[in-house]
């Protein structure tokens, strides 16, 4: 029977502490990731309750929600935001908990952060208080956001309750065409599933498509299973996996790192493995894809006109017609060619070398125009640093762009980077929703890093695949 | 150890689909260290965009139950949505569906959130938006919802249910 079992299912059982008198699993957690958002209210119960932080080791800490990305002296304007960050380095200092801060050249958002420092592995369960932890299932581990409340548990046992959710494989198979990201493939696999399809669900994406993927651009599907409701989303191990490993500083080294390979790539779920439930989708079927709604399934191909609103299944008109009525867009017109005030290129979705790389080939010998306000944000310090040793920083501020310092910024409104008033921001982030990018009526439009520097340059939703 | 086996109380109806937790608490309210203080800040956005949000309806000031729709609580795993809520004064939430993360912060803090039929949550917002003086009556053992003459079955996985109506899940 194990032989059919998947990864997700096999690394559960592996992690299973005991099943609760409730039917919940107590799952032992391997890994640990905090932030300084959902960080200081779990150190006060553990301080309440006269805890300690049980594994240290097993927990790693870092800045990136609030922090501004212009100017970074200490202590910040916001007293606020200095106040968090003042709380987080206390309270790693006093549980003994490493914290990757602003001084530290591994500092980043914490999604970005994991993989790159060899801590996300396959096989591993991890968590941190964020819905954006699916990103790490990109390599074949159980990776999932919690409350605070759970990462206070997490803090003090490694273990937390949670029932085991089912698990459904999305398949996507062929090859993508030119200007076609993987931004676009999660952003056509919610838009076919529906931002509740998951829920219930972990998701295991797979299929040659898939296969064919970069680590980074794994990372990117994963990350926004969440907007689909799939708490956690994976991808199985393979040769991709094992060779973005190799090195990396918390990677296992010489025969210990083979013996792990060995072991990562025998998780994968095998073409027998059992799911409970399958869909199948096909890669040529995806265009460059832009939500122009209030959330991530209210998308369109580029040169596709929204839908009629009586095209809609029923109990969605509502709220597709408040969708619209929000941001001032009609039935049946086309996203293609509406003026953007704002374009973001950044966050733990899209700010990974590859993503900068993509979106600077666009940029390259162009100008941002005139009344766009653009801006760039590496994922991480390390993202900035490689980026700045290919010039892509030059190529950026060449064409108009402002070049950041790595946090979250634009995605959503912690730090000072946020929008005015009915701004159209088009942003290579998550999340769509009202509010989401600082303005209470500001509008978002998801799409490729590729596409928002071409939305840059244009002025306007462009389609990428004509600046390319 | 609090037993919480049914929750009574005035509704706040609001009857619409797929409410994230940005709108239910903006983003630049998770700048603090402790939950105090969030209550007020409940769907401050919408509040401000809308004058007649039911937050800000005198008829429904001290209302504990919140009747909403499909997939409430979407979006980010801020607990300080829940926190926000609970601070307004809600208790439970009764909606079509939740997302997983907003529904296990609940059932952490004490709150229940059970799910009705879309039709059901529809006469509930309907028959509360009528009666605002009236209680609702979420009954964790029975799984059902009473408001007036109205009685629907109800669903919440068991193991969130059995947390709550022995008290274990603090
Ligand atoms: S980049 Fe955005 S989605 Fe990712 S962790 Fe930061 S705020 Fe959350």
């Amino acid at each position: 029977m194990s032989g059919r079992q998947n990864l997700f299912n096999r690394v559960w059982d592996l992690h299973t502490v005991r099943t609760m008198a409730s039917g919940q699993t107590q799952l032992f957690i391997g890994q640990h990731l905090i932030h300084e958002v959902t960080s200081p209210q779990a150190f006060q119960m553990l301080r309440d309750r006269g805890l300690k932080v049980m594994f240290p080791e097993r927990t790693l800490a870092t800045v990136d929600h609030i922090i501004p990305t212009d100017n970074q002296a200490r202590p910040f304007f916001d007293l606020l935001a200095e106040e968090m960050m003042s709380a987080i380095e206390k309270n790693c200092q006093e549980f003994g908990v490493t914290l990757l801060n602003l001084d530290d050249d591994r500092q980043g958002i914490v999604h970005i952060v994991g993989p790159e420092q060899g801590i996300t592995q396959p096989g591993i369960t991890l968590a941190c208080g964020d819905s954006h932890t699916s990103t790490h299932g990109a390599f074949g581990c159980i990776a999932f956001g919690i409350g605070t409340s759970q990462v206070a548990d997490v803090l003090a046992s490694q273990t937390m309750a949670l029932g085991r959710p089912k698990v459904r494989r999305v398949g996507v198979d062929g090859k993508l065409h030119p200007g076609v990201f993987a931004k676009d493939v999660i952003l056509h696999i919610i838009r076919k599933l529906g931002v509740q399809g998951g829920v219930g669900y972990a998701y295991e994406f797979a299929g040659s498509t898939f296969d064919a993927m970069t680590m980074e651009e794994r990372m990117t599907v994963c990350n926004m299973s969440i907007e689909g409701g799939a708490r956690c989303g994976y991808i199985n191990p393979d040769q991709t996996t094992v060779d973005y490993l190799r090195d990396r500083p918390f990677s296992p080294k010489g025969a210990a790192f083979d013996r792990a390979a060995k072991w990562w790539l025998e998780l994968a779920s095998k073409p027998d493995a059992e799911f409970d439930h399958r869909v199948n989708l096909q890669a040529s079927d995806i265009e460059p894809t832009v939500t122009w709604g209030i959330n991530p399934a209210q998308s369109v191909g580029v040169n596709e006109p929204i839908g009629a609103v009586s095209t809609f299944p029923a109990e969605e008109q509502k709220g597709i017609q408040e969708a619209l009525d929000f941001m001032e867009l009609k039935a049946q017109q086309k996203i293609r060619g509406l003026k953007i005030d704002v374009a973001f290129i950044g966050s733990c979705t899209n700010g990974r070398i590859s993503d900068l790389r993509e979106a600077a080939k666009i940029a390259e010998g162009r100008k941002v125009s005139s009344h766009v306000k653009a801006l760039v944000v590496p994922g991480s310090q390390q993202v900035q640093a490689q980026a700045e040793a290919e010039g892509l920083h030059e190529i950026f501020k060449a064409a108009g762009f402002q070049w950041r310092e790595a946090g979250c910024s634009m995605c959503l409104a912690m730090n000072p980077d946020k929008l005015q008033g009915r701004e159209i921001c088009a942003s290579s982030s998550n999340r769509n929703f009202k509010g989401r990018q600082g303005s209470p009526t500001g509008r978002t439009l998801l799409m490729s890093p590729a596409m928002v520097a071409a939305a840059a340059i244009e002025g306007a939703v462009a389609d990428v695949r004509e600046l390319m | 150890m609090q037993k919480i086996e049914q929750v009574t109380g005035r509704v706040i109806p609001l009857p619409l689909d797929d409410i994230d937790t940005d709108r239910i608490i903006p983003a630049r309210y998770l700048r603090c260290v402790t939950f105090e203080g969030l209550g007020e800040h409940a769907f401050e956005d919408d509040r401000k965009q809308d004058p007649k949000h039911p937050f800000d309806d005198t008829r429904y000031q001290g209302a504990s139950v919140l009747v909403s729709g499909r997939n409430f609580g979407c979006g980010s795993s801020r607990e300080h949505a829940p926190q926000a809520l609970i601070r307004w004064g809600i208790k439970a939430v009764v909606a079509e569906s939740f997302a997983e993360i907003f529904f296990g912060n609940c059932t952490t803090n004490g709150v229940p959130c059970v799910c009705v039929t879309a039709d059901a949550a529809k006469q509930l917002a309907a028959a509360a938006t009528a009666s605002p003086q009236d209680s609702i009556t979420v009954d964790l053992m029975a799984l059902e919802v009473r408001f007036g003459n109205l009685k629907f079955a109800c669903t919440m996985p068991d193991s969130a249910r059995s947390s709550l109506t022995t008290g274990q899940w603090d």
